[in-house]
């Protein structure tokens, strides 16, 4: 008697041995009939890596992509019925994966491409009137603001968003060597990646931490004294990023 | 920076940004990005390459590594970053997971 666990076994191994007891219509053994799941699973699995991690493709070539692709669907395979979660771990995997050690960046452009698909489920939310943040400058130094559940923050030692835009977006110049903090906004229903300048990062964690606008101000100050808040908050208003402000109940 | 500096610089901030929101909120509708294709991740995706081939018992062969040049991270160069360790170079082939002979 074959259950599902023992048909599952084999399924991603395909040095195990065939379930035994498994047979065809006509009452023999099914053999390589099991290699036709084997393949299915293998294969779904990889297309769904190779859908959901574009930018990765390019960089590895699809060849190359699809090798590193059958490794980790059997070093990680879904640990979600939702697709939508599989692939979570594949930026740890290729900064782990000692053969790419020279390719560094990968791992937060798969992170980066995985922070996009999180915002892209992510949940919708109503968009805080512009007019909510016209009050008092002491009252906007105490006020705290609400982020959109689709906003994501990768901060990063390489020129992330640059490198995916490279192979994302047909005539975007080269990467250059510098540091990326990435920002993915959903203004409306597809997810953007923007760059930080220094300090931003800062101001965004602080601001997920329920800090006060005053509070979160100074610690993107601390990272850059010359920090300027206001290309970021046209930003966050532009992509429809902020939720609420709420004003200090004292 | 004082704290009525800050204050300032926070209000004048909001200010900016309401006011460059202000003039773009007429703004056309945003591009459709096709590049993050995520529709494809919810796929059960079976159907192509639904084949009796089976999966080779060497799924992943080491000296597949020779064929890195066909992505773009051949074409990028970054400078020696933050940690000055090299950046470029071609990926070695692995001397493992081949067939036996």
């Amino acid at each position: 008697m074959t259950t599902q666990a023992d048909f599952r076994a084999a399924l991603l191994d395909a040095s195990a041995e065939i379930p035994t007891g498994l047979q065809d219509g006509a009452g023999r053994p099914a053999g390589r009939r099991y290699d036709v799941y084997r393949n299915n699973i293998a294969t779904s699995l990889g297309d769904a890596l190779l859908t959901g991690f574009p930018a990765v493709a390019k960089l590895l070539g699809e060849v190359n992509f699809k090798n590193l692709a059958a490794m980790y669907l059997r070093a990680a395979p879904p640990d979600s019925a939702r697709m939508m979660y599989f692939g979570h771990g594949f930026g740890d995997f290729l900064q782990g994966f000692a053969p790419l050690a020279k390719y560094p960046y990968l791992g937060d452009v798969a992170r980066l491409e995985f922070g996009l698909r999180e915002s892209y489920h992510a949940a919708d939310h109503v968009p805080v009137a512009a007019e909510a943040l016209a009050i008092a400058p002491e009252e906007l130094m105490a006020a705290r603001l609400g982020l959109a559940p689709s906003l994501r923050l990768l901060r990063s030692s390489y020129p992330v968003v640059s490198l995916w835009a490279y192979n994302m977006r047909p005539g975007a110049p080269k990467p250059q060597g510098v540091a990326e903090d990435a920002l993915i906004l959903r203004a409306e229903f597809d997810p953007e990646p923007h760059v930080l300048a220094p300090g931003g990062a800062d101001f965004i964690t602080a601001l997920q931490a329920d800090a006060t606008l005053g509070t979160a101000y100074e610690a993107a100050l601390a990272q850059d004294p010359g920090f300027d808040l206001s290309p970021l908050l046209g930003l966050l208003l532009g992509a429809n990023a902020l939720t609420y402000l709420k004003k200090d109940t004292k | 920076m004082s704290n009525i500096m800050k204050t300032v610089a926070v209000a004048g901030a909001v200010a900016a940004a309401l006011a460059a929101q202000a003039s773009t909120a007429t703004a056309q509708a945003q591009e459709k990005c096709f590049g993050v294709s995520m529709a494809g991740a919810n796929d059960c995706a079976a159907c192509p390459g639904t084949t009796c081939a089976g999966t080779s018992t060497v799924d992943y062969q080491g000296n597949a590594w020779t064929l890195v040049d066909a992505g773009t991270c051949a074409e990028i160069e970054l400078p020696a970053m933050a940690d000055g360790s090299e950046r470029m170079g071609s990926l070695e082939a692995l001397d493992r997971d081949l067939p036996q002979g």
